[in-house]
Parts: C-alpha cells; sequence; structure tokens
C-alpha cells in the first residue's frame, strides 16, 4: 500500500521564523499553497533584519565563513530535494558551491578590499570593509535557487542581514533554502525570506527609510522606479553582474577611514 | 554687529589681544572683467548670454562676471570632452598622462600663492587657510594621483580597468579648488574627460586652473569648464551622453541627483552633508582636545561637510572642557580673510548667512543657551560669530541640521555606549572625532561609530592617500587613495 506523502507548507521566514503571512493570503503556484506576503511582512523582515545585525556584523569574519560554510554543508544534504525543486543538478551543484566560495571570502575581504594609507603626518591612517546594514534583494525569477544564492550569499558574507524578494513563479527553492539556512547557525533575522507579488512588495523594500542598499537584479517592474524612490534614504543600489566576485560583496560595504595618532 | 556686541557682559573671558593688521597682499591676482566657458581648450561666450558677478563675501566687492552657463553651453562642453576622449585622450599612453597630472601638481604648487589669495577673496576663507591646507592639498592631490595613471592593474588585478568616458563634476562653494582637485585628478588618472561645473559663488580658482591646464599644455577638451548655477549643474546631470556624474554638495540636492539618474544606469558617486559628532573622554589631553574642537567646528567658517558640529563631551569634564573652549574662542580672530592673522574669515555669501541665523535663531527658540565670545564684525559683507550653544537636546534642529556655519551643539555623555549611542542617532555619517588617551578606546570607537571617517585626537584632517566619504546619507562612493579611483573606472566582472 502506498503511503500517502506529508506535504510542506511554503511559509515566509522571518527572523528565524516561518510565519504566514499576517494578510493570511496564499497564492497557488508550482503545485502549491505559497504565501503571498503583504506590505506589513516586508515591513517586518527589514525589521528582523536591522534586529539580527549588529550580531551577524559583530560576528568576527572567521565565525561567519564557518556559517556560511555550514550552510553549504545543509545543502548538499538537501541535494535531491533542490533538485527536485529546479529540475536543475548543475544549478543546485553550482549553488552549493557558490556558498562554499564566499564562505572562503568572509575573512579575506578586509585585506583585498581595505588598505593602509601612508599619510604625509603622525597617523596610522587604514581603510577597513563594514556591512553597510539591511539590504533588500529582489531575486531573480531564473534560476530560482542559483539567482538567489548569487545575490545573497554577497551580501551577507560581509556582515549584512537581507530581506529577499523570492523568485515570484517559482519560489519554493528560495523556501527551502531558508529551512536550510534556518539550520546551519545563521542567526534568525539575518537572513528573511518573503514570498508573493514583486510589484507590490519591491517598492515597499525599496523605499524604506531602514534598508542600507538594494540588488534588484530580479525586479520585473519599473527599475527606474524603484530606483528613484530608493533615493529617499541615499540607499546603495548594487549594479552586480552575473557569477561570483569579491567585488558583488563589495557593493554592499562602506569603507572606513581612520586616523589614529602616533606618540609616545 | 550690534546684537553680537551686546551680549559681551555675558562673557568670562578676556577679549582677543590686539594685532597689528597684516594683509596679504591681493597684487599677485591679476583678474578679467569677465569670463566665458572654458570648453573646448578655449574661451567661449555662453550660448545662454547669461552672466553674472562673483562677489567677495568679504566687502561684496563684485570681482569678475562669470558666464553662466545654460543647456546648450553644457551640451557644447559634453561634446567637447566626449571629442577629447575619443580622439586622442583615451589612446594617449598612461605614462604621458601621468605626466600631465604631474606638471598640473608642479604648477599648483608653483602658483600657490596666487591661488591661495583668489580662494579667499572669492570664497571668504582665511588665507592663512587657504595658503596652508587648501593648496598644499590641491597640489599633493594631482601628484598622487599623477602617480596612478600607469598604475591602474596595480591597484585593480585581474579586473582589465579601463575609462569610463565623460565625467560630469559638481563641485560645492567650501573648497572650490580643493574640490575640483578631488575631482579632476582621479578622473584624469583613470583616462576620462571632464566636464566640472563649479558652484555659483565661487568659480574663479576654477576659472584660473583653466590656465594652468594651458600651462600644462593639456590635449582641448580633456576637461572642460562650465561655469553657472544649478540649473547648470541638472543639465549636466541629465545629459545621456555623460557616463559619470560626481557631486559634492546638499544631501538634499544629492537625493535630487539620483533620482534624476535613476534608471540610466549611469555611474554616480555623492558626497553629501553630514553631522559630525566630536567626542571628549575624560581622559583626553584636554587642551589639545580644545584645539581640536575649535578646528573641527570654525575652520574655515563651519562650512565643512564633516565639521563637528555636534560636540558630545564626558560629563566628568564637562564644566572643564566648557570653560577651556569658551576662553579659546575669545582668542579667535575674525575678520578679513586677506589678513594672516585671521582665524574665522566671511560667510561665503548672503543666502549662507540667512540660514545659519535662521538655525542659530531656531536654537534659542528651542531652548539651548547661546554663547558667541565678543567680537567686531566688519561692516560690510557677510559675517557671523563663532557659536556656541549649551542645553541642547538632541531633538534640536541644531543638534539634527547641518548648519554649514561656525555653530557648535554641546552634548554630554557619561558612558562609551552612550555616546556611541547619541553620535551615531543621525541619517548622516560623513566622520566623527574621538578624543582619548586610550588606544584601544580609540579603535573600539571608531569600528562603533557608523561613519566613513574617524579621527583620533585631531579633526579636520586630509591627505590624498586617505579615502573620504560617508555612510548612509552623507552618500557614497570615496574620494583619495587607491579607493578613489575607483568610481572613474570600468572593469571586466
Amino acid at each position: 500500500m502506498s503511503r500517502l506523502p506529508v506535504k510542506k507548507t511554503y511559509k515566509l521566514y522571518v527572523g528565524g521564523a516561518f510565519p504566514r503571512s499576517e494578510s493570511g493570503r496564499t497564492y497557488e503556484v508550482e503545485g502549491a499553497n505559497v504565501a503571498l506576503a503583504s506590505r506589513k511582512d516586508v515591513r517586518d523582515a527589514v525589521r528582523a533584519a536591522r534586529g539580527a545585525f549588529p550580531t551577524w556584523a559583530g560576528m568576527t569574519a572567521y565565525n561567519r565563513g564557518q556559517v556560511l560554510y555550514r550552510v553549504a554543508e545543509m545543502m548538499e544534504g538537501r541535494r535531491a530535494e533542490f533538485t527536485e525543486l529546479t529540475a536543475d543538478e548543475a544549478e543546485v551543484d553550482a549553488a552549493i558551491d557558490r556558498w562554499v566560495w564566499y564562505a572562503g571570502w568572509a575573512d579575506k575581504l578586509a585585506q583585498v578590499l581595505g588598505s593602509s594609507n601612508p599619510v604625509a603626518g603622525p597617523y596610522f591612517n587604514f581603510t577597513i570593509v563594514e556591512p553597510t546594514g539591511v539590504v533588500g534583494i529582489v531575486a531573480p525569477e531564473e534560476p530560482p535557487l542559483l539567482g538567489l544564492v548569487s545575490r545573497l550569499a554577497p551580501a551577507v558574507v560581509g556582515g549584512n542581514s537581507a530581506v529577499v524578494l523570492a523568485s515570484e513563479h517559482r519560489p519554493r527553492a528560495a523556501v527551502t533554502l531558508a529551512e536550510v539556512l534556518a539550520t546551519s547557525d545563521v542567526p534568525g533575522g539575518v537572513v528573511n525570506v518573503v514570498t508573493g507579488r514583486k510589484r507590490e512588495l519591491a517598492p515597499v523594500l525599496a523605499g524604506h527609510m531602514d534598508v542600507n542598499a538594494l540588488d534588484l537584479a530580479g525586479a520585473v517592474e519599473d527599475v527606474a522606479e524603484l530606483e528613484r524612490v530608493a533615493a529617499d534614504n541615499v540607499k546603495r543600489v548594487a549594479r552586480n553582474g552575473e557569477g561570483q566576485s569579491p567585488w558583488h560583496a563589495a557593493a554592499f560595504l562602506e569603507l572606513k577611514t581612520v586616523w589614529h595618532p602616533i606618540g609616545v | 554687529m550690534a546684537e553680537v556686541e551686546k551680549r559681551q557682559d555675558r562673557s568670562p573671558v578676556p577679549s582677543a589681544f590686539e594685532y597689528a593688521t597684516a594683509p596679504e597682499s591681493r597684487d599677485i591676482v591679476r583678474l578679467e572683467d569677465r569670463y566665458g566657458l572654458f570648453v573646448g581648450g578655449e574661451w567661449a561666450e555662453p550660448a545662454s548670454g547669461e552672466y553674472a558677478p562673483s562677489v567677495a563675501p568679504r566687502d561684496e566687492e563684485p570681482l569678475a562676471e562669470v558666464a553662466y552657463a545654460g543647456a546648450e553651453d553644457v551640451d557644447l562642453a559634453v561634446h567637447a570632452a566626449r571629442d577629447a576622449f575619443t580622439n586622442g585622450w583615451s589612446d594617449l599612453a598612461p605614462s604621458e598622462r601621468a605626466k600631465y597630472l604631474f606638471r598640473i601638481a608642479r604648477i599648483l604648487q608653483e602658483r600657490s600663492r596666487e591661488f591661495a589669495v583668489l580662494e579667499s577673496l572669492d570664497g571668504g576663507k582665511p588665507i592663512r587657510e587657504s595658503r596652508d591646507v587648501d593648496l598644499p592639498l590641491s597640489a599633493a592631490h594631482f601628484f598622487y594621483y599623477a602617480g596612478w595613471a600607469d598604475k591602474l592593474e596595480y591597484a585593480f588585478p585581474n579586473r582589465n580597468p579601463r575609462p569610463i568616458g565623460v565625467a560630469g563634476q559638481i563641485i560645492p562653494w567650501n573648497f572650490p579648488l580643493l574640490m575640483l582637485s578631488w575631482k579632476i585628478a582621479p578622473a584624469l588618472a583613470a583616462g576620462n574627460t571632464v566636464v566640472l561645473k563649479p558652484a555659483e559663488t565661487t568659480p574663479l580658482t576654477a576659472l584660473l586652473f583653466a590656465d594652468v591646464l594651458r600651462q600644462a599644455e593639456l590635449p582641448a577638451g580633456v576637461v572642460n569648464i562650465v561655469t553657472g548655477d544649478g540649473r547648470a549643474g541638472a543639465e549636466l546631470v541629465k545629459h545621456e551622453d555623460v557616463d559619470k556624474i560626481a557631486f559634492t554638495g546638499s544631501t538634499e540636492v544629492g537625493k535630487e541627483i539620483m533620482r534624476a539618474v535613476a534608471g540610466t544606469g549611469r555611474k554616480l558617486t555623492l558626497e553629501l552633508g553630514g553631522k559630525a559628532a566630536n567626542i571628549i573622554f575624560d581622559d583626553a589631553p584636554l587642551d589639545q582636545a580644545v584645539e581640536g574642537i575649535i578646528n573641527g567646528i570654525y575652520f574655515n567658517q563651519g562650512h565643512v561637510c564633516c565639521a563637528g558640529s555636534r560636540l558630545f563631551v564626558q560629563e566628568s569634564v564637562y564644566e572643564e572642557v566648557l570653560a577651556k573652549l569658551k576662553r579659546r574662542m575669545g582668542t579667535l580672530r575674525v575678520g578679513d580673510p586677506l589678513d594672516k592673522n585671521t582665524d574665522v574669515g566671511a560667510i561665503n555669501s548672503s543666502a549662507q548667512l540667512e540660514r545659519i541665523q535662521e538655525l542659530v535663531a531656531s536654537g534659542e527658540e528651542e531652548g539651548a543657551e547661546i554663547y558667541q565670545p565678543p567680537c567686531r564684525l566688519p561692516e560690510k559683507g557677510w559675517w557671523f560669530p563663532p557659536t556656541v550653544f549649551t542645553n541642547v537636546a538632541q531633538s534640536y534642529r541644531i543638534a539634527q541640521e547641518e548648519i554649514f556655519g561656525p555653530v557648535l551643539s554641546v552634548l554630554t555623555f557619561r558612558t562609551p555606549d552612550e555616546a556611541v549611542e547619541k553620535a551615531n542617532n543621525t541619517p548622516y555619517g560623513l566622520s566623527a572625532g574621538v578624543w582619548t588617551e586610550k588606544g584601544s578606546r580609540i579603535l573600539s570607537m571608531a569600528q562603533r561609530l557608523r561613519a566613513g571617517v574617524i579621527w583620533a585626537n585631531t579633526y579636520n584632517r586630509f591627505d590624498p592617500t586617505s579615502p573620504f566619504g560617508g555612510y548612509k546619507e552623507s552618500g557614497f562612493g570615496r574620494e583619495g587613495g587607491r579607493h578613489g579611483l575607483e568610481p572613474y573606472l570600468t572593469f571586466d566582472e
């Protein structure tokens, strides 16, 4: 006798928990009822991201690197599930390897992106990178997993927290990735995944005064309008291309220059 | 003037020593009656037909008539820059590009007194500052970036750095020539050509700089200078053949530029306003700290985006610091920018003076206590005395808004945590100062303050090798250092 499978409820991932949309709405996509987030869900996610930011940013780079490596470990154990969701094994492998690659960057960004500056005076002057804060990511529609990971990993490796609007038409991989993150020692709230209509939610993210930076790679509507509202608090708008690069991470990092006196 | 003098009886300190005047001669500067636009290596009448005088803030003397560029003029300048980029400049060997920049640096050094005098005349800043800060730093900036021109592959390994094309650059009136240098030097080193729009109240050193370019034999059109007001800047920002916009100025205008550039994919860097915290711990060398407070807020009449305009003093030394500060303020000499003894010069424009007066009035209205040392202000020109506010709440406008004048708001704190919390409580994040004898505390504060530049036991110090720029609403992108090249380059992914 065949066993009736236990189906998953696809919910949001906010502040380390898996709530339904506060609106009670869902939409049917990929054969499942997926949470249809409201504007308030996005605001709640930003709040959670802001709350988690100091903890994540305050961890040592070595520690962040290990946590992100563990994301890859946890994904590896779920390869079958991700392969089913994406219908593309190569995409899953690339997504896992991308986490590994960025995990290794955590404690090297400062060395590659920072500098020591020979000023004409008695100061030890140096420039370091620091996370900018909360990053809003409108994930690409395709590929549903690798597209998201390629945007998310460079945002969080430097210590930012993130709010992700998942692929609208293929959101299940994003929700499953959230389950991986929840079991990977990534502190709750560092990554928040919201599913729903980008047209409804992206403007909320772009205009939110407590979001510091945006990656609009997957924006489906007028990007110019999103960039315009992003100006309200001078958000950093990343224009990262495909693939992987430390410069993608740099788009979400601030440069801080310190003049430390030299004297006896 | 009367308003200032009536406060004399509230002063606990003696007035400034009497000094004989020590005026710097202005004969070294020869101005034309009227300046056109510098486009394609030649002076051109503006198609707009508009001119307006540039006025000396110290006595409201009209110094010269300056063209106000319109849309057509900006278009011509952008075409000239594009032409120069395509036909020569981008093909020039980088080592030759470097040599042009070295030449410019040397000529600025050679003609530095002339530029310093003109800067003080046109902008109102003390000659001591234009001579000892603006000019040496301007020359140093060109010298620094000159050396980068043929070493870009080492700055950005594996990225194939290439020039972007035409850079549109808009600069403010507080450090006219220095901001010109911060903009033009990295842009040219990276191989771009430039259209520069100086501020409407301080165009003259930029126009004199065109003569430096002539002496350096820089190819025509590589640098174009279009004077004018905000309209010219707006035309430059929206011009479709400008590949990169660099702006230094107010956060308000910066946001407008961001909106104008939205969706175009053009590169943008913004260096905007600030409301910096200058934090004095009780173990700090207080006399040195007071000098830092003075330099932090009264340098260049407080017309400094990174000015230390919010002073945070640890409660245990509050009375002592305030007493020392007031005493020191009493020795500041406010007056003729061309006098070598002057510490605080003229306010740059009547519009800026009105803004300062309006915010100071709001401070008094909201309940802060004002102190201004007794000082005689000249009859003509635009002046504002060094001012300090105590009993300031964080919610007051004088503690929140950028005043861009010689006005300091003093607040207190008890613990490092409280200092960090209060210092970061602003939408700005350009700079901050920390004063303490404890090195580990300097570094922990530096780590926790959300600002792009942290000065420890010093303030308002700049260097071409040292990246400068803001967090949050103070903008993005860096000027200075290796990082200052990046906004002017395009890369392989």
